[in-house]
Parts: C-alpha cells; structure tokens; sequence
C-alpha cells in the first residue's frame, strides 16, 4: 500500500468507511458493557449509558458457584484441548509438511472434511457414544470432540509454517547425530513456536466460545462451560429476565480473550526464521 | 579420519529417474576429493548418499572400511556443510558450534574447549554469542565450518559452501578451506559445480554427467588428458575451442588450416577404428601471436590468419576472439549439455575461437593477424562416443576410475608428441 500513492480523496473515502465498519462492530459490544452496568430496574432504559452506574451484576454471577464453576471448567477444558490438539497437529503437520506417504492425500481430505462438517449433524450420534461410554457431563466428553474439530485447523496452519522451515536444518541436525524426534523437538519445534502459539489460539477460541458442544453435553455445573451457562441464568423471579447479569457474564468470558491476544500478539513475530539460511 | 569407498553406488528415485549410476570412487584417508559437474549431474545426491542423507539404491558404501549402506547418519562419523549453512536460527553460534557435542552427551567442559578452538582458528571468538542472523554471509559460512570441525569427524562433506559468497570472499576463503585440509588432515569430500574451485582445490577430481563418472584424476591430469569431450570441454576457463575435423591424405583438415598427423597419432586413429569426420580440441593457451613465436617453437606449429573479432585484456594475458566459416559445425550431446550448463544462448555457434596470447602482442579488434597453433596439445575426439582419441591407447574406459597421479605425466599427450616431435618436424608445414 505504501508505494500506491492516495489521493486526499481516497484517504478521506477509506477513512470513513473504516470508521462506518469500526462503529457498527463496536456498537453492539459496548452496549452489553453498558447493559453490564445498568440496575434490574434500569435495563429497559433506552438510554444508551447506564444513568446509575452499579457492579450488582457482576457481584451477583461472581459470588454464585453457578458462574464460577463453569468458568473454570472453560478454562480447564481449553487449555487440555488446546494442548492435546497441537501436540497432536504439530506431529501431523510435520508428517504432511515432510513426508511422501501413501494416503496423504486422503489424511488432508479428510482433515479438510472434519473443518467444514456441520457440528449440528453430529450432535445426536456424539450424545449417544458419550452415554454409552460414560463420557457424558465430564471434562473428557468435552476435550475430545474439541480436540477433534481443533486437530484440521491446527494440521493446516502448522504445515504451513513447518513449509516454511528449510530442510536442510533437519538434514543438519541429522548429520549432526539428531534422531528424528531430536531434530523435531531441538530444532524444528523451536522455530516452528510463532506458528504453534497461532495455532494454540485459534484453538483455545474455537472451545471458549463453543456453546453447541457445551450445552448438548453437558447437565450439571461439575463440567458445563461459561457460555452453556449463561443459558442457565435465571432471574430474580420466574417473570424477570436476567439480562443485567447475561451481560456482566459475556463480558467477563471477553476479557481473556482480549488479554489473551494481545499477550501472545506480541510474540507472534515474523521472521524468526531469519538467518538460517544465506539472508 | 577414514577413507571412503563407493562400489557401483547408484541412486534410482521413486519415480524411476536415475540420478547416479554405478559410480565407483576410491578416495583415499586424508585425502581432499571434488565431485564436479553440471547442475542436475547427480553430484550432491552423491555427497547426500555418503551423509546417509539419501538411501542407496544398489551398490556399497564404506567409510573407514564398514559398509555403511544402512547406516543412520548420526552413525556415519562424519560432518557436513551445506550450500546454505543450514545453521540453527534460534541458537548462538556457539551453540550451533556445540550441538553435535551435545547431542553425543560431552562434557560441557570438552564442548566449550572445542567450540573455542574451533572459533580461534576461524577467527569467530568474538562473534560466538550472536545469533546466525546478526552474521554477515562470510561469517556464516565460517560457523558452518566451525560446525564441522568442532566434531573431529571421520570425514567433511561439503556441499557448494563458498557458491553463496560473493567473489572477492569466495576466493579468499577457498585458499581457507584448502588450508584447513592440509592442517586437519581429514579426508574431505567437495562438492561443486565451478571447475576453477575444482581445479584449485582438489587433490583429485571426479567429473560427473548425467549421473555417470566421467573421469576421476588429478586436476593436471583431467586437464592435460580429459578422457572425452565433456571433461574436455568442463575443465578450463575459457573452455576449450572445439573444431571440426576430417582425415584426408594423411592430413587433419580443420578450418584453421591443414595439420599434419603424427605417426602416434595416426595409429591410434587406426587402431581406434575412428571416423572421417572428427572433432579437434585445441585450448586457447596452445595459440600465440605468430610473431612472437620463437624459431624454436614454429616447426611445432601452424600459422594461420585471423580477424579479431574481440579482445579482452587482462594484463597478464590477452584474450583474443576470432571466428572461423565452419562449412560444418560441432555436434555432440556432450558439447549440447556443456553450452547449455554454461547458459551460452547458441549452442551451436561452435565457430567462435578463444585463444589466449602473450601481454606484448600488439594485435587489435578488427586487425587481420597471423596466428600461431601448438599441435603437440592437440586433442582429437570422436562425435558420435566423445572420446579423446588421442588417448586412445591408454583405453581407459570413461566409467572406472582412472588411478591418481603416478600415470598422469607419462599419458598427457603434450608430452608424448614432444618427444616424437624433433623426427616430426620436416612434415610440419608452416603456412
């Protein structure tokens, strides 16, 4: 973009399209932060600022085990899945990235498959083998079928970046008196990090913010995750709506994710492969 | 230290594709071995068989006499640098210097007394805590070195190191890499595909095309008696001129003018069965200014006259291009595949002559000037095999590896004819 010289007129056009873009994707999110900190009797104010600012709701979902529970149990969930699926990505990965072998081809197709499959369609025989094995309302009847849906998403971003890597590195380590398992954990792994932290959130996203899974497997607190939850909130009387605390509870289980990118935003760096190979 | 044998190594691809066929070197301990040819040869697939890098197809390799066909290359003993370093991004360079003595559990305190060896004769102490990435690219190549060295292995492979360097560095640093050898002793096997490094580094040369040996011998050798075309036409720089040739009256009728046969040469012709039409190799240094021929020389030789064309001077030689009408060009796969490697855009202009005269000749672009030919240096090859016909009764065949040095004077054809020369004389007319 930086060698195409703007006009003034088409600065001042991408400008305001951004901003158009920026608030509209801004406006609903601030609203439930306003929302969060409007009082029960203040919620149908049309107001778009809470007039009486009130920490009632988070008070309320943070003192009750029926919110904290489950947000530890979201916690819990993805950071295993999100461990197992890139430990396990990582290895595909590098086989895909690598390796000839017969039905590779079929192994990526399939990956591919798994991404795009509709979860709906999978809810009702996933129920019925997670009864049957016992599995229902526990961690690991949640971690496996996240880890499913994880391991294409991860296979494709890290066989990109283990493309990347120079094999004459691995041939190095070889000559070098590596094992294959050495030359993957000391030297391939290493510089395959930036990759794998991608990988890692993308993962970690894709089971926080699932509510499909978490709601359809899930019966009791001991391993419902913090979005299935939220659906379980009930009001001060049969006949109010909790929307006050719905919204305090969606912007806590926000928060991470923030945090969470813009802490590993940083370590996401290009170029880490540089000076390998002749610059 | 071992010595390294191949024994009819040949690779064969998945896909059916033959990229080494039968090659069988003997390459001595301690000795410093080039594989050398044109891209796509099959040299590195060669080096990459010997690191166990690639699996062998058929045939025997041994390293300090263990066949190691099946060997892992961790368990090969040997060290390797490649063409573009392959060091580890994420260590430091003594890191990278020590990760083969780490890897073979040693002793911190032997890994660093060796990194720092390593790095003393390398001139690389004070870069030894930075990263690859902060190196410049003769630097680097230095910690690939380094790399290799620290380990003490049994061999080096070395795979194009200097072809990433700029030519000053790589100059300097290839008369490095000759002085490491002699000083470690180890046996060393280089691979490159610029005859000039071959030439000036190798105790022995193996030449290869199209995955075939095509002669492995010393630099002088390869350079005096190439076995065929190829070699002929591979080794030197400006390459070797390549004239067509027929046999009429006793005569070797060339485009430059008429050369007598020797006696040698026309027996060997005979026995060899050879055709009509032949192919005349002549290197540029065997023209002269005819003016600057002593008396003694001329008989030696042919005069004929020229146009220069282009002059290149270098100072300490003058390169001088002319042309000739060739009423029939050259033709040969070998100098089809030579022209190509050496991104020549007409392979076929074959009447473009390189001769390379003394500094005090006086001649100029454009002039008309009497040149003079050396016919003792001759070469004579058949087209349609590309062998050296002047060689012919030393019949080695392309394929088996000729023996080192010991022969190497007795067979250059300068020297046979030299001595046949003084009876010769009267039949050498000077045109």
């Amino acid at each position: 973009m930086a060698a195409v010289t703007t006009t003034p007129r088409q600065k001042i056009s991408w400008g305001t399209t951004n901003v158009v873009v920026v608030v509209l994707a801004l406006i609903p999110v601030l609203w439930l932060v306003s929302l969060s900190f409007k009082t029960p009797a203040a919620i149908l104010d049309p107001s778009y600022w809470p007039k009486a600012w009130t920490w009632s709701n988070y008070s309320q979902i943070l003192s009750t085990s029926q919110f904290i529970r489950p947000l530890i149990n979201s916690i819990g969930i993805g950071v295993i899945a999100t461990f197992i699926a890139v430990v396990l990505a990582s290895m595909a990965a590098y086989a895909v990235a690598r390796l000839q072998f017969p039905g590779k081809s079929v192994l990526i197709g399939m990956a591919l498959l798994i991404a795009v499959f509709p979860q709906i369609a999978l809810i009702t025989p996933l129920f019925s083998i997670e009864r049957g094995l016992g599995l229902f309302n526990t961690w690991p009847g949640l971690i496996i079928p996240y880890v499913a849906f994880g391991l294409p998403l991860g296979i494709y971003t890290l066989s990109a970046f283990f493309r990347e890597i120079p094999w004459e590195l691995e041939k190095a380590a070889k000559v070098d008196g590596a094992t294959p398992f050495q030359a993957f954990v000391k030297v391939i792994a290493p510089l395959a990090a930036p990759g794998m932290v991608t990988t890692a959130i993308l993962v970690f996203f894709a089971c926080w913010n699932d509510f499909l899974f978490a709601i359809s497997f899930t019966s009791t607190i001991s391993s419902r995750t913090a979005p299935a939850s939220i659906a379980y909130f009930s009001g001060s009387s049969q006949f109010t709506v909790p929307t006050g605390p719905i919204a305090a509870a969606a912007v806590v289980i926000t928060i991470p994710i923030i945090i969470f990118v813009l802490f590993f935003q940083r370590r996401i760096v290009a170029g880490l492969t540089s000076g390998a190979v002749k610059g | 230290m071992a010595a390294i044998v191949l024994d009819q190594v040949t690779k064969r691809f998945p896909d059916g594709a033959l990229a080494v066929d039968k090659i069988s070197l003997d390459i001595k301990d301690g000795e410093f071995v080039i594989l050398v040819g044109p891209s796509g040869c099959g040299k590195s697939t060669t080096l990459n068989m010997i690191a166990g890098l690639e699996d062998i197809t058929e045939g025997e390799l041994l390293i300090g006499g263990q066949v190691v066909n099946s060997k892992s290359p961790k368990d090969r003993d040997i060290a390797m640098v490649f063409q573009s370093y392959a060091l580890y991004p994420h260590m430091t360079v003594r890191e990278n210097m020590g990760f083969a003595l780490k890897l073979a559990k040693t002793p911190q305190a032997t890994i660093d007394e060796k990194v720092n060896e390593a790095a003393r004769i390398l001139d690389l102490t004070q870069h030894l805590d930075r990263k690859p990435a902060n190196l410049s690219g003769g630097q680097r190549q230095r910690v690939a070195m380094g790399r290799a060295i620290v380990r003490d292995p049994a061999a080096f492979l070395m795979d194009e190191p200097l072809s990433n360097l700029d030519a000053k560095l790589r100059v300097q640093t290839r008369t490095e890499v000759s002085r490491l050898q002699r000083r470690l002793g180890t046996t060393m096997v280089y691979v490159t595909h610029d005859q000039t490094e071959a030439m000036t580094l190798g105790d022995r040369v193996a030449v290869m095309r199209a995955g075939q040996l095509q002669q492995f011998a010393t630099p002088k050798e390869l350079y005096d008696s190439p076995l065929n075309l190829f070699v002929a036409g591979f080794m030197g720089s400006p390459a070797m001129n390549f004239l067509p040739g027929t046999v009429e009256e006793g005569q070797l009728r060339t485009p430059l003018g008429d050369l007598p046969l020797t006696n040698q040469l026309r027996q060997e012709l005979e026995k060899a069965g050879a055709p009509r039409d032949l192919i005349v190799g002549i290197r540029p240094e065997n023209f002269e200014d005819a003016s600057l021929v002593s008396a003694d020389a001329r008989p030696h030789g042919i005069t004929f006259p020229a146009t220069v064309d282009v002059i290149e001077s270098l100072g300490s030689d003058v390169f001088v291009h002319f042309t000739k009408n060739l009423e029939r060009g050259v033709d040969s796969a070998e100098l089809r595949e030579l022209a190509q490697d050496s991104g020549r855009a007409n392979p076929d202009g074959g009447d473009e002559i390189v001769a390379r005269l003394d500094a005090a000749t006086h001649v100029r672009e454009g002039e008309d000037v009497q040149l003079w030919a050396d016919v003792r240096s001759l070469h004579v090859f058949d087209p349609a095999t590309g062998r050296n016909l002047a060689l012919s009764g030393r019949a080695a065949a392309p394929s088996s590896a000729a023996t080192p040095a010991a022969d190497a004077p007795a067979s250059a054809p300068g020297t046979d004819t030299s001595a046949d020369s003084p009876a010769e004389s009267p039949d050498l007319p000077a045109q």
